[in-house]
């Protein structure tokens, strides 16, 4: 229509004006259907922070809690395992833990053995590939689908990738990034809350 | 005939491109001209004519909201009633969402009645428009199991026996009852096999339905046009390019209307889901905020307001009452036997007479309660061949017709009034009162609706600019 009618500026003044009007009355409404998809307060709820009783743990010992659906690993260590950590670095993809340090490193953990105590890893037993949880091989030494000088940790039993006893991701494997350490901290000696790590 | 891509101009905009685009492929344009911009609606329409566009709101509203329901409600026997607390309390907005899906159920009848009233003054019922008509009536129909089957969902006293109660209406049907009542079921008591299957009813299969009827009945009515409060068939008296005097293109012309009256709608819909959603009891019933208990029936029991005229009919019919009801039938028919020289007709009366009698006389005051209460619904559909009226309209009507039309809705009205309260000697005898007004008015319709001097109807429609 390239010879339109003389264009109306009133009319087209109040349809552009009613239509802002309903425009907006559109958004209100939609806001509340739109907002119901976030989690409810029973939801909100059950993803709240797990305690964990560390007592009476020996070392390679590892207890798992769920939070917010997902396994929580806590494992001690024995001395030479946190030593044997810095050795590693030339075969692990991300030993400084480098990638995506918010998401998946909080800050009291970017040190040698990504925790607060050096005996303690706590970490979500997911791998990073696509989700399987992988199974402890905590003990050192040959194993099957594990190397001859295997110094303990996790192996995935979705697609082969492992990690070392700081959560670490090792270089070619399909797994690009080493494990989730929760937001967590010690309410004492013998008690991790893991899903906060501020007074609350 | 082979493709032809619809041309435009070089210079042409985008948009039109586009246009062009969708035109040859989808009849796009052709229909907003046809059904739109093009169609000519009556010039005259009032306050009555705002419900049907009301009434494709709220089915939109009662969808929409039903969809962000159904992600939380858990349709389990155990699990019902919490899951419509646990959207009331603890999803973000859910009381939101939970109100304005049982307002828009009671106002879905609201607007419909009143929708359904605007048929009946104008005639709009009339030939040429007697499928509209039905389809209409189909809407109510399915509209009425619609909200039944919504109603057990949330597994309150009065959804579970409510339930209870109208399945055993079926079961009141002689020989196949009480089998066809296991069947409807799923189960020998309202529990959750019920449940599951009237959720499917009520989420999936009747919206479907309905939504199909609302189109077909849309369509009917495109294809022959509105009718208007005068009766006027304005589409006989055209102009010179063929449009009708008296008519005027919906779009723009009704659709800013009809945007103007969705806005008071609005107001009233949201003043009630914000300030008064429960309505006193009748919207939001106090009984259904107790958990269905199958061993104890809530000593005050109704249906939701908009069933209690039908409950009212079903309610009156006692074994006493048919004595006078046989007789009722008996004198018009009887007449009619008198006056006809058919045989045939005669014959047919005569059957009709003998057949109640027997039928009163061995079936259960229970099962005719059940017939009448089902036939008074029935007998909408029939309404275009009921009708003997020469005209459509009520204003061209003989007065007297206005005292018929107020009767008959003021005993609907006391029906639904009565269909509310506890029974008592009185109140059962004004239902049977009321019961027989409903039914005379349309059993007795081919007599008295050709009764009186009917006055002119003009040409062109009554219509002052404002």
């Amino acid at each position: 229509m390239s010879d339109t009618p003389k264009m109306d500026k009133d009319r087209r003044t109040w349809l552009i004006a009613t239509t802002a009007v309903g425009g907006c009355g559109v958004a209100a409404v939609a806001y509340p259907f739109l907002d119901s998809f976030q989690p409810s307060e029973r939801a909100k709820a059950a993803g709240a922070a797990v305690e964990v009783d560390i007592s009476g743990m020996k070392p390679d010992e590892m207890r798992t809690v769920e939070w917010r659906g997902k396994p929580v690993w806590v494992v001690r260590r024995n001395q030479g395992q946190v030593k044997e950590l810095a050795k590693l670095e030339g075969e692990l993809a991300d030993p400084k833990s480098l990638r995506d340090p918010a998401a998946l490193t909080p800050a009291y953990a970017r040190n040698e053995y990504r925790s607060i105590k050096p005996e303690y890893l706590v970490v979500v037993g997911i791998c990073s590939h696509l989700g399987c949880s992988p199974t402890a091989k905590i003990q050192a030494g040959p194993q099957p689908s594990l190397p001859n000088d295997w110094p303990g940790g996790f192996l995935c039993p979705c697609h082969g990738s492992t990690f070392d006893l700081a959560g670490r991701v090792y270089k070619n494997k399909p797994a690009p990034d080493n494990l989730e350490v929760p937001p967590h901290m010690y309410l004492s000696d013998t008690k991790i809350l893991i899903g906060e790590d501020k007074k609350a | 005939m082979a493709f032809q891509e619809i041309k435009v101009p070089d210079n042409a905009s985008i948009a039109e491109k586009g246009l062009a685009w969708v035109d040859s492929r989808f009849p796009l344009t052709k229909l907003f001209k046809e059904h739109m911009s093009e169609y000519y609606a009556p010039k005259n329409f009032n306050f009555w004519y705002f419900f049907g566009a009301l009434a494709i709101v709220v089915l939109a509203i009662q969808i929409v909201t039903g969809i962000f329901l159904v992600m939380n409600y858990k349709p389990d026997a155990a699990k019902a009633f919490d899951s419509v607390e646990y959207i009331m309390r603890e999803v973000p907005w859910g009381w939101l969402i939970r109100y304005m899906h049982s307002t828009g159920s009671s106002m879905f009848f609201v607007v419909v009645y009143l929708h359904m009233f605007r048929g009946l003054i104008y005639g709009s019922y009339q030939k040429p428009r007697e499928l509209i008509w039905i389809f209409g009536c189909s809407i109510f129909l399915l509209l009425m199991a619609e909200a039944f089957f919504g109603y057990l969902l949330p597994w309150g006293q009065m959804s579970y026996w409510g339930a209870q109660v109208i399945v055993n209406l079926f079961a009141a049907i002689p020989l196949i009852g009480p089998d066809l009542a296991l069947w409807l079921r799923g189960d020998y008591v309202v529990g959750d096999a019920t449940l599951n299957r009237f959720f499917s009813f009520h989420v999936i299969a009747l919206p479907l339905v309905l939504v199909g009827l609302v189109v077909a009945h849309i369509i009917a009515l495109h294809e022959v046009g509105s009718n208007n409060p005068d009766g006027v068939e304005i589409k006989n008296t055209l102009d010179s390019t063929g449009k009708p005097v008296d008519g005027i293109p919906f779009h723009p012309y009704y659709s800013v209307h009809d945007i103007m009256g969705l806005g008071v709608f609005l107001m009233i819909f949201a003043a009630i889901v914000f300030f008064a959603p429960e309505m006193g009891g009748y919207f939001l019933e106090a009984n259904n905020f107790i958990p269905a208990d199958p061993l104890q029936t809530p000593s005050h029991i109704a249906p939701v307001w908009y069933f209690t005229p039908f409950y009212s009919m079903l309610r009156a019919t006692t074994t006493p009452f048919l004595i006078p009801l046989w007789i009722l039938c008996a004198i018009p028919l009887g007449l009619v036997i008198k006056n006809t020289r058919d045989i045939r007709v005669k014959g047919v009366c005569a059957a009709i007479i003998l057949v109640l009698a027997i039928g009163f006389y061995f079936l259960d005051a229970k099962f005719w309660g059940v017939v009448i209460m089902g036939g008074s619904v029935v007998i909408l559909f029939f309404l275009p061949w009921l009708d003997k009226s020469p005209v459509r309209s009520i204003r061209y009507r003989p007065d007297f017709h206005k005292y018929i039309y107020g009767a008959f809705i003021v005993s609907f009205v006391i029906l639904g009034y009565l269909g509310i309260k506890p029974p008592s000697p009185l109140f059962e005898f004004l239902a049977q009162v009321g019961t027989i007004i409903y039914l005379a008015f349309f059993f007795a319709m081919p007599w008295w609706s050709k009764l009186g001097s009917f006055k002119q109807v003009p040409d062109r429609v009554n219509f002052v600019a404002h």
